[in-house]
């Protein structure tokens, strides 16, 4: 497939932006169950306000996708049988209820509106709301791939999990970064779970890669022209310039910077994050982290090109050859 | 349930493509608007199409053959890129079981044509929403034209009637006897989709000889090692029997 940057930076968007929620409302919890631990306010709400910039920015991307943007209301109407319809209901109402969950952090860190045990009650509420629908995203964006069952490299539960697990670690990495400037108690916490999720994120990748090299291709040009003979040459593809179906299913890149793409996305994604963490947390310097972030989208936005790029339509048999 | 579809014989089919131009020029001149077309003479052409004619070498030479093969939209009855529409503007039409995209509601997503197996669905790169084979729709039913040519523009093209028209649920119509008699099969059946467009295969017409055919075992004369003696002068039963 060709690797569509709206939809690049959609989904790493997205992804990062539900992960950072779901830091937050797990370092929440963490605070929570400590006693000793003090409530930062302020950290919850920028959080919630910067994993709100990202799922903006990223339905913001998603509009460059649409030939046709000013219909997309419209895509609202099938969720009875579409995983991108329900993806297009369930993303704004994360986008609002991550809004409400950090207005609620905004009134509870007030010290003059509410009781404490009250306005720590709710905002766990909204959180937990919030989180339900965290994961129904998650679902949604991976289900849009995975449910396309001749699409293989997709066709698997692997690439939900994936979603979730890369949008996660990127997300906590954030949450690190986040923590050292508003709620400094919570860096430890966030950087060692940023590497437990980001290890957890690699197991998983590298199982999708495995299995994607695996792969028993059930369509054939014998299985797509129904001719049943060992050799068959496609002589002419009915199109002597381009068409749709040249440009919109095929990588648009060479073998080599294939390669170079799953290289660099499997360093940038996995390792150089984990080492900066670490070292954040060892020398507790600023600016460890935000890199490790950086370094860490940067590899997100290469792993997603390549998770395009390496997905084969059975289409692409019925045009191999010019002429 | 009607499912109007075509049959394809690809014994006869001569890859003339009168068939992909026939349907460009119809349905490139209707109320849909037009087809992109761009550069048609350039370096360059790309546009849209609803059908192809691809050709394909089966074997190797000298032991070949070439199989031109044209490829539409295949009206699936189990098609996948219609649940996945956003939107609903793909569907497919319960009374005759066409595949169609509404073009006032597709917002070129392009996920119905991530869904299509066969590639046979092309985003207009002018009007910006995804296109394909309707099977003339708008011909189909006109009654201002005679019955004849109540048929789809690539059907009434094609020069050696490589292409059937009809209702593939009807046991008695010529597409459902072709298929059942001529092995008409469907395409990419490992997805389960479920064609409605059938492709009839290469067949020879060959007639088998066997050696005990072309001489006569059973010859009486052969058998009592008799042999015709030179022409009879008397007359024989047929001179004197009349029928």
């Amino acid at each position: 497939m060709h690797p569509a940057f709206s939809v690049i930076f959609l989904t790493t968007l997205i992804g990062a932006g539900q992960g950072l929620f779901l830091a937050l409302y797990s370092g929440e919890w963490f605070v929570h169950s400590r006693s000793g631990l003090p409530y930062s306010g302020e950290f919850y709400v920028r959080g919630s306000a910067l994993s709100m910039g990202l799922l903006i920015a990223g339905l913001f991307a998603s509009f460059f996708h649409l030939g046709r943007p000013e219909r997309a209301w419209r895509s609202a109407a099938q969720w009875k049988t579409s995983w991108l319809s329900r993806e297009v209901i369930v993303l704004p109402i994360v986008i609002v209820l991550v809004a409400l969950y950090g207005t609620a952090h905004y009134f509870a860190s007030t010290p003059d509106i509410a009781p404490p045990h009250i306005r720590r009650e709710g905002t766990l509420w909204i959180g937990g709301a919030t989180t339900a629908a965290v994961l129904a995203l998650f679902l949604c964006t991976g289900m849009i791939y995975a449910c396309i069952r001749f699409l293989q490299e997709w066709a698997t539960p692997l690439t939900v999990f994936n979603y979730t697990l890369l949008g996660s670690a990127s997300g906590f990495t954030l949450a690190t970064a986040l923590a050292q400037q508003y709620a400094a108690e919570l860096t430890r916490y966030y950087g060692m779970w940023a590497v437990v999720v980001t290890l957890v994120a690699l197991a998983m990748r590298t199982a999708s890669l495995i299995r994607n090299t695996r792969i028993r291709r059930k369509s054939s040009l014998q299985t797509a022209t129904g001719v049943k003979h060992q050799r068959i040459t496609q002589r002419s593809q009915g199109l002597m310039g381009g068409s749709f179906n040249t440009r919109e299913f095929f990588p648009g890149a060479s073998p080599t910077r294939f390669q170079q793409l799953m290289w660099s996305f499997l360093v940038l994604v996995f390792p150089v994050p984990i080492l900066l963490i670490i070292a954040g947390l060892f020398t507790e310097m600023a600016g460890f982290f935000a890199a490790a972030f950086l370094a860490q989208y940067l590899g997100l936005l290469a792993e997603r090109w390549f998770f395009f790029a390496q997905a084969n339509h059975p289409q692409n048999l019925y045009y191999q050859t010019m002429g | 349930m009607t499912q109007l579809a075509l049959v394809i014989d690809l014994n006869v089919c001569v890859g003339c493509h009168a068939c992909v131009t026939s349907c460009k020029e119809w349905n490139t001149s209707g109320v849909a608007g037009y087809l992109s077309d761009d550069r048609p003479y350039g370096e360059d052409p790309t546009g849209t199409f609803f059908n192809r004619v691809q050709t394909f070498e089966v074997g190797e030479y000298p032991h070949c053959e070439t199989v031109h093969f044209p490829k539409s939209c295949l009206h699936c009855e189990d098609p996948p890129c219609v649940p996945v529409c956003p939107t609903g503007a793909s569907y497919k039409r319960p009374e005759d079981g066409i595949v169609l995209v509404d073009y006032d509601k597709c917002i070129g997503c392009k996920y119905c044509s991530w869904a299509c197996p066969y590639g046979v669905r092309e985003i207009d790169t002018h009007q910006k929403v995804m296109k394909k084979c309707t099977l003339c729709i708008d011909r189909i039913y006109d009654e201002a034209l005679p019955e004849s040519e109540r048929k789809p523009a690539c059907v009434l093209a094609c020069p050696t009637s490589a292409r059937l028209f009809g209702d593939i649920h009807d046991p008695d119509a010529d597409v459902s006897v072709a298929i059942r008699e001529e092995g008409g099969y469907a395409l990419m059946p490992e997805w389960g989709t479920k064609p409605a467009n059938h492709y009839l295969p290469r067949r020879k017409t060959r007639i088998r000889i066997h050696e005990d055919e072309l001489v006569r075992a059973d010859n009486p004369l052969k058998k009592e090692h008799e042999r015709p003696v030179g022409p009879v002068r008397e007359q024989t039963l047929d001179d004197v029997t009349s029928w």
